[in-house]
C-alpha cells in the first residue's frame, strides 16, 4: 500500500510536470511570434529594477489596500511553497515530515507558515469583497466581462480552498501525533490548526490517518493544479512578472523609437551618400499584427494580470472614452494564443490572415494621448504606449487611415513647416513686437 | 517695457563671426498662437535681462515633426527631423532651450538617432539655474503667500523625470504651492498630447481638459501655472467653461518670472 501511494505520487508529479512545461513552451514560441529585439543593456540597471519592482513591489504600494493586501498573499506564497519542497520529498519517499529534524527551526517554520495562510485567506476575503462588494469600478469595465472576471475569482478561490486544505491537514496530523499513532512523529506547531482539532477529535485513529492522506493529497493536487491553470490565466504574472521588469524599457518614456528602414527612404531623398542601397524595402510600416510587434511587447501582455490601474489612470478612458489600455494588453495575449494555436495545428509557417486589428478599433488608437499614465500606473512596467502607438503607424502608414484634421496637419506641416496654415516668412514676427 | 529688444538670429551672429552659447527653439506654438508668443516674448525679455548670448533660427526653424510623428506619420516626422539636423549641425548649434515640452522631448530623445546630438534643456530648467547661480533674483514679493497651483505636463514630467524645476522656481518666488492630487508622476494629461492637439476627441462622457481644469480650480488656486503651449491653451478653455476667468489665471512660469522682474 505504502508504495502504490509513492509510486501514484510519483506518477501525478511526473504527469503535472509534463503538462506545465508543454505550456510554457508554446507561450515561450508565441511571445517569440515578436519580432526579434535585443534588450541586455545596462544589467545593473535591470537587476536594479527588478529587484525593486518584481520583488520589492514598490509600484504595488502606491494604492496602499491592494498593495498591502497583495504583499500578504504575495510573501504567503512564497513562503509556504517552502512547504511543497517537504512535501515532495515526503510523497517520493514515503516519508512523513521528512524536514522536522531541523527541530525548532522546522516548528517554528511550520507555526510562521500557519499564520502566513491565515493572512493569505483573509487577504483574499478582501480582495473577493472589493470585487464583488466594494464593486471597485477598475474591475468592471467592459473588458472584465466573462473570462476575465471568472479566472479572477477562480485564483481567489482555489488560494482560500487550499491554505483551508493546509490548516485541516496540521490539525489532524496534531491529533495523530498526541495520540501517538505510528509513523506521524511530533514535529511542527500549530498556533492557527490547533483551535481546528476539535473538528476532529471524535473520530478514531484509522479515521483519521485516512483524512490526514485526504487533506495532504487535496492539498499536493491543488498545488499541482494550480501549477497548470496559472499559465492558462491572467495570475501567469507571479512568474513573468520578474523577466517583464528586467527587460523594461529604461529610456525616457518619451523617447518613441525612430524607424530605421524610413530613415534609410529619407536618407535616399535627401542624401543618398548616407543610405545603405543594399537594405531592401520594407515589406510594411507599423503594427498589423502580433508578429509586427518586440517580442518584449508580448510577453508585457503575457505578463499582465489585468488589474487595471492602467486603465483607471488613463485620461481618455477615465473620460468616458472607448481606449482601454489593459484591454490592448488582453486582446494582445489573446491573439498571440489564436495565431499559436492557427500554427500549431497548421505549420509554423501559417498565417491565419488575422490581423491585431480585428481585435483593436481605430477609435480606440486615435483616443491614446501618449501620456504614459498607463506605463506608470502598472506595477510591473508593462507599455501599452508601444503597441497603440505602432497600430497607429500601421493606419496613418499603410491605410492612410487617419482623421482629416490630421491629414490636414501632415499637409501644413510639409508645405508649412508647422501644424498650421501660416506662412513660414511669417514665424519670426513676434520678435518685431517686443 | 521702455527698451526696444532685437532678436538676434543665429545668421545673423554667424555674419559677424560670432555663434549663440544657446539657441532658443521657439516651437511652432511659441512662433504663431497668439497665446503661446506671449510666453515666447516673455522668456525673450528674462534672456536678455540676465545677459545670456542667445539667438534663434527665425525662419530657418521649422516643425520638429512631433504631431506628425505622435500620429503615425514617421515618414514626414524623419523629414522635419533630418532637415532641422542639416541646419543645426550647419550652425554647429550645441545647446537648446526651448519652452514647448514637446519640441524638447522630440529634440532630446529622438533627433540623437538621426544624427542630431545637442544638449537640450526646457526653459523651466533654465530659469531654475539661473535662479540657482545667483543671475535671477527676485527682491519684489509679487507673489508671496499668493496660492498658484503647478499642472505637470505629460512630456516634461512623465516622459523625462522633470518635476523639481519648476516647483523650485515657484518656490524662488515665494507663492504658496498648492499641488493638485494627481501631480508629479500620477499627473493627469490636459488632453492635447499625442497631436490630440490637432483633432477632435473620440466619443466620450466628457473632456480632458475640463476634467484636469476642475481638479486645478478646486485646490482654490488663483493661478494655474503650466510649462507647454498646449497645456496653457487646454486650460484656460477649461476655465472658460468654468466660467472662472475673472478668479483663475492660466500662466506659464516664464510669465510668471517676467511679472515677478516687471519686464
Amino acid at each position: 500500500m505504502q508504495y502504490i501511494e509513492q509510486l501514484l505520487f510519483v506518477i501525478v508529479l511526473g504527469v503535472a510536470i509534463y503538462f506545465f512545461i508543454k505550456k510554457v513552451k508554446q507561450i515561450r514560441r508565441n511571445i517569440f511570434l515578436g519580432k526579434d529585439e535585443i534588450i541586455n543593456d545596462q544589467k545593473a540597471e535591470r537587476w536594479k529594477v527588478m529587484a525593486k519592482v518584481a520583488l520589492g513591489q514598490s509600484k504595488m504600494v502606491v494604492r496602499p489596500v491592494a498593495g498591502f493586501f497583495h504583499i500578504l498573499i504575495y510573501i504567503g506564497f512564497v513562503l509556504i511553497n517552502i512547504e511543497v519542497l517537504e512535501i515532495l520529498i515526503d510523497g517520493v519517499a514515503g516519508t512523513h515530515r521528512s524536514l522536522s529534524f531541523l527541530g525548532s527551526i522546522y516548528n517554528t517554520a511550520i507555526g510562521f507558515f500557519e499564520i502566513l495562510a491565515v493572512l493569505v485567506l483573509i487577504a483574499c476575503v478582501v480582495f473577493l469583497a472589493r470585487r464583488f462588494i466594494v464593486k471597485i469600478p477598475r474591475f468592471h469595465s467592459p473588458e472584465m466581462k466573462g473570462w476575465a472576471t471568472k479566472d479572477a475569482t477562480y485564483i481567489l478561490v482555489i488560494e482560500i480552498v487550499l491554505m483551508v486544505a493546509l490548516l485541516k491537514m496540521n490539525a489532524v496530523d496534531q491529533l495523530l501525533q498526541v495520540r501517538g499513532a505510528d509513523h506521524y512523529i511530533a514535529a511542527g506547531s500549530f498556533p492557527v490548526s490547533q483551535y481546528l482539532t476539535g473538528l476532529f477529535s471524535n473520530y478514531d485513529t484509522s479515521t483519521l490517518v485516512v483524512l490526514e492522506r485526504v487533506f495532504w493529497w487535496f492539498h499536493i493536487l491543488g498545488i499541482l493544479f494550480f501549477l497548470n491553470y496559472v499559465p492558462y490565466s491572467k495570475h501567469l504574472h507571479i512568474f513573468l512578472a520578474f523577466p517583464n521588469t528586467w527587460y523594461s524599457r529604461l529610456s525616457p518614456s518619451g523617447e518613441f523609437q525612430n524607424m530605421p528602414e524610413i530613415t534609410n527612404e529619407v536618407n535616399m531623398m535627401l542624401d543618398p551618400s548616407k543610405a545603405d542601397p543594399n537594405m531592401p524595402p520594407p515589406e510594411k510600416f507599423g503594427v498589423n499584427d502580433v508578429t509586427d510587434l518586440s517580442w518584449k511587447n508580448l510577453l508585457d501582455a503575457y505578463s499582465c494580470t489585468e488589474c487595471g490601474r492602467c486603465t483607471s489612470s488613463c485620461p481618455a478612458n477615465i473620460t468616458g472614452k472607448k481606449l482601454s489600455p489593459r484591454k490592448i494588453m488582453m486582446d494582445t495575449r489573446d491573439r498571440a494564443e489564436e495565431l499559436g494555436k492557427a500554427k500549431d495545428k497548421n505549420g509554423s509557417d501559417y498565417h491565419d490572415g488575422k490581423s491585431l486589428h480585428d481585435l483593436i478599433s481605430q477609435e480606440e488608437l486615435l483616443a491614446c494621448t501618449t501620456c504614459n499614465a498607463c506605463v506608470e500606473a502598472c506595477p510591473i512596467n508593462i507599455n501599452p504606449v508601444e503597441i497603440i502607438f505602432g497600430m497607429r503607424q500601421y493606419q496613418t502608414l499603410e491605410k492612410s487611415a487617419m482623421p482629416s484634421e490630421w491629414a490636414m496637419m501632415n499637409n501644413n506641416i510639409e508645405n508649412n513647416q508647422a501644424p498650421w496654415q501660416f506662412s513660414p516668412t511669417d514665424r519670426a514676427n513676434w520678435s518685431k513686437e517686443i | 517695457m521702455s527698451e526696444q529688444i532685437s532678436v538676434p538670429t543665429v545668421a545673423e551672429l554667424v555674419a559677424k563671426g560670432e555663434k549663440p552659447d544657446v539657441l532658443f527653439w521657439v516651437g511652432c506654438a511659441g512662433s504663431f498662437d497668439e497665446r503661446a508668443q506671449k510666453v515666447t516674448k516673455a522668456f525673450v525679455k528674462i534672456l536678455h535681462h540676465v545677459g545670456l548670448k542667445y539667438a534663434i533660427l527665425g525662419t530657418e526653424e521649422s516643425c520638429t515633426g512631433d504631431p506628425a510623428k505622435r500620429a503615425g506619420n514617421e515618414f514626414l516626422f524623419q523629414m522635419q527631423a533630418m532637415a532641422n539636423i542639416a541646419t543645426l549641425n550647419a550652425y554647429r548649434i550645441s545647446k537648446i532651450v526651448t519652452t514647448c515640452p514637446h519640441c524638447f522631448n522630440t529634440l532630446k530623445n529622438e533627433y540623437p538617432s538621426l544624427g542630431g546630438n545637442y544638449d537640450v534643456i526646457h526653459h523651466t530648467q533654465l530659469l531654475q539655474e539661473l535662479i540657482d547661480e545667483g543671475k535671477l533674483t527676485f527682491g519684489k514679493e509679487s507673489f508671496k503667500g499668493r496660492k498658484i497651483t503647478y499642472h505637470d505636463s505629460c512630456y516634461l514630467g512623465r516622459a523625462n523625470g522633470v518635476y523639481d524645476a519648476p516647483r523650485k522656481i515657484l518656490e524662488a518666488l515665494d507663492a504658496e504651492l498648492v499641488e493638485m492630487k494627481r501631480c508629479r508622476k500620477n499627473g493627469l494629461c490636459c488632453g492635447a498630447g499625442g497631436a490630440q492637439m490637432f483633432k477632435d476627441a473620440e466619443q466620450g462622457n466628457k473632456e480632458i481638459n475640463i476634467e484636469r481644469t476642475e481638479e486645478a480650480i478646486e485646490t482654490g488656486a488663483e493661478i494655474i501655472s503650466a510649462n507647454c503651449p498646449f497645456c496653457t491653451t487646454m486650460i484656460r478653455d477649461g476655465v472658460k467653461h468654468a466660467e472662472k476667468e475673472d478668479k483663475v489665471e492660466v500662466l506659464d512660469l516664464a510669465e510668471l518670472v517676467a511679472q515677478a522682474k516687471e519686464l
